[in-house]
């Protein structure tokens, strides 16, 4: 399997999301089946292709580096589930 | 006597200018849908008492004269467009509770334009799947059954809400959005007209990312003049997108009927894929003798590397997934579980508030991505994203669109969807590779399968070629005189 327990243990960690050991035995299975059918892509030819990187020859805009919004903390914070002074508030990560 | 919740945008349109009905009285129809068929659970937020001012506003802005694109017109938003102090959930647990500040600038430019918006539709979990299966809120169900079978079918994904609530007559039209077929598969399982613009056509500001370099907003409505009616509303520039394109969309509905004498319409031969059912074949020949008998050429093209887009699309739409959502970690909106330092916060939060859909394509977009594997994975997929965009330069050297089926069945039962992962993605197999291409694509219904179920047959133009699409697609219409109605939904 491509996809081992320890592998989604590793993957998991790095996406920020928590697993149980079973979670991790089902998702090695699901994910090792995904993987597997995505490397058929190995059969195609692709040297000297670039990368698609975005669809059509868009060139990014420019404009005046000025301040066009703002101010608006309050609607920010607004949702957020914990929050004071117009600032989010996380656990506490200084000790 | 007019069923109001039977008109088109189209006719509503005339009728509203005649002020033989008011915008007041089609909310107030459209409402009541709402209510009867909310078994079919095709709206996560229902928003009446805004419908009724919505509609009021409109009615008293046409008696001075003024009147816009969608004036007075009832719609249905899918819940991932950000709605101004609406509650917005993208089918998602861990939005929950989240009210945007903002409103997004495909449903202002359409609240411009005089539309009345009736709620928010349900979704699989942020546009994630083709079955509607995966949002938090529940499965939105199908209006159609199939014939001597009373189980119910799924409206297909990710626009599974608006599709249903389309075709329930619930709304008169709706709004989706499409990553890899997320329009035009559930327009094919309920018997509605979808369209996925040209990549860039409608901004991307205020939809909840997906798959930034793949998601398009577009709309379902139930013919093909309603699509180009909503386009109009829908698309525009926007410089707070900087994919947003500046090119002209004009007289859609001028060019509508200009059918398709003298175009070369392309049969990729690659889309006759092994083990699919005869019924979709069947209807796919009846379409090339529709555009035959209107005048079109039809011939054969190919698309080499077709069956490699599947899979080139399940590592780049995880991959642009997994960056996109890393912004839900119960800091700034929706959900937080508390944990004993801020790492298991984020963990405990992103394992509580996302599903198991949403997590399979965060964990394979984050392998994609990580050391060691981007070369062989990601810039792989990105190298053949291009194989098949050349592919499809290619065969506009030869033809000005193509036809293929939309999807390679009718809806499945609810109870019984394909049992894992990558059976489920097969059903996009015919809509992904316009999707990676950035090509507008349109479901348009043309028949009913052995069951009664509705089935679609796509058309695929070159980009912002939406009015020659368009006509393909009206020209199929016609031909194909779908007055199929879901019979007697709950």
């Amino acid at each position: 399997m491509k996809f081992d327990k320890d592998t989604v243990a590793r993957v998991a960690r790095l996406a920020r999301i928590a697993t149980g050991d079973a979670e991790r035995q089902q998702l090695a299975g699901e994910l090792s089946a995904i993987i597997e059918w995505i490397d058929t892509l190995g059969e195609v030819n692709t040297d000297d292709v670039e990368p698609m990187t975005g669809v059509g020859a868009m060139t990014l805009k420019w404009r005046r580096d000025e301040v066009t919004d703002g101010a608006a903390a309050d609607d920010i914070t607004a949702n957020a589930p914990a929050a004071a002074e117009g600032c989010f508030v996380v656990p506490k990560i200084v000790e | 006597m007019t069923v109001l919740t039977d008109l088109t945008i189209a006719g509503a349109r005339d009728l509203l200018a005649a002020g033989d009905v008011s915008a007041v009285e089609l909310a107030r129809a459209h409402l009541a849908a709402m209510e009867r068929h909310r078994g079919l659970n095709a709206f996560i937020t229902e928003t009446p008492e805004r419908a009724l001012e919505l509609a009021d506003a409109s009615d008293r802005r046409r008696r001075t004269g003024d009147a816009g694109r969608l004036e007075g017109i009832p719609v249905a938003i899918k819940d991932l467009f950000c709605t101004k102090d609406i509650p917005t959930t993208a089918g998602s647990r861990i939005l929950d509770g989240f009210r945007p500040f903002y409103e997004s600038t495909v449903t202002a430019a359409m609240l411009r334009e005089g539309a009345v918006m009736l709620g928010k539709t349900n979704l699989d979990e942020f546009a994630m799947g083709s079955s509607n299966l995966t949002s938090w809120y529940g499965p939105a169900i199908n209006p159609w059954r199939a014939r001597g079978d009373d189980k119910a079918r799924v409206p297909g994904g990710s626009s599974g809400g608006s599709a249903s609530a389309v075709a329930a007559r619930m709304a008169m039209a709706a709004t989706g959005t499409d990553t890899g077929g997320s329009i035009r598969q559930p327009a094919a399982f309920t018997g509605t007209v979808g369209l996925k613009p040209t990549y860039g056509r409608c901004s991307r500001l205020g939809i909840v990312a997906f798959a930034s370099s793949l998601d398009q907003a577009g709309p379902l409505t139930r013919t093909v003049r309603d699509a180009a009616i909503m386009l109009g509303a829908m698309a525009g520039h926007d410089p707070l997108d900087s994919t947003s394109a500046n090119e002209p969309l004009d007289g859609l509905e001028d060019t509508l009927e200009a059918g398709v004498d003298g175009m070369t319409i392309g049969i990729p031969e690659e889309y006759r894929v092994e083990g699919m059912p005869a019924v979709i074949d069947e209807l796919w020949q009846r379409g090339i003798a529709w555009l035959e008998d209107a005048g079109a050429t039809v011939r054969e093209v190919s698309l080499p590397h077709t069956r490699f887009a599947l899979p080139a699309y399940y590592i780049i739409a995880p991959a642009e997934a997994s960056s996109n959502l890393a912004r839900y970690d119960g800091v700034r909106y929706g959900l937080r579980f508390e944990g004993d330092d801020l790492v298991s916060m984020y963990e405990r939060t992103r394992a509580e508030g996302f599903g198991a859909e949403v997590k399979r394509r965060i964990l394979i977009g984050t392998y994609v991505l990580s050391e060691g594997y981007f070369d062989a994975y990601y810039l792989k997929a990105q190298k053949v994203r291009t194989r098949i965009a050349d592919d499809f330069r290619e065969a506009w050297t030869s033809v000005d669109a193509l036809l293929t089926p939309t999807t390679p069945s009718a809806a499945f039962a609810a109870d019984s969807p394909p049992d894992d992962p990558v059976s489920m993605y097969l059903n996009d197999v015919f809509t992904v590779p316009a999707s990676l291409a950035g090509l507008p694509g349109i479901s348009v219904p043309a028949g009913l399968d052995g069951d009664g179920l509705p089935l679609g047959l796509q058309v695929i133009a070159r980009p912002f070629d939406e009015a020659r699409l368009l006509r393909v697609a009206r020209t199929i219409e016609e031909a194909a005189g779908f007055d199929a109605a879901p019979g007697n939904p709950t």
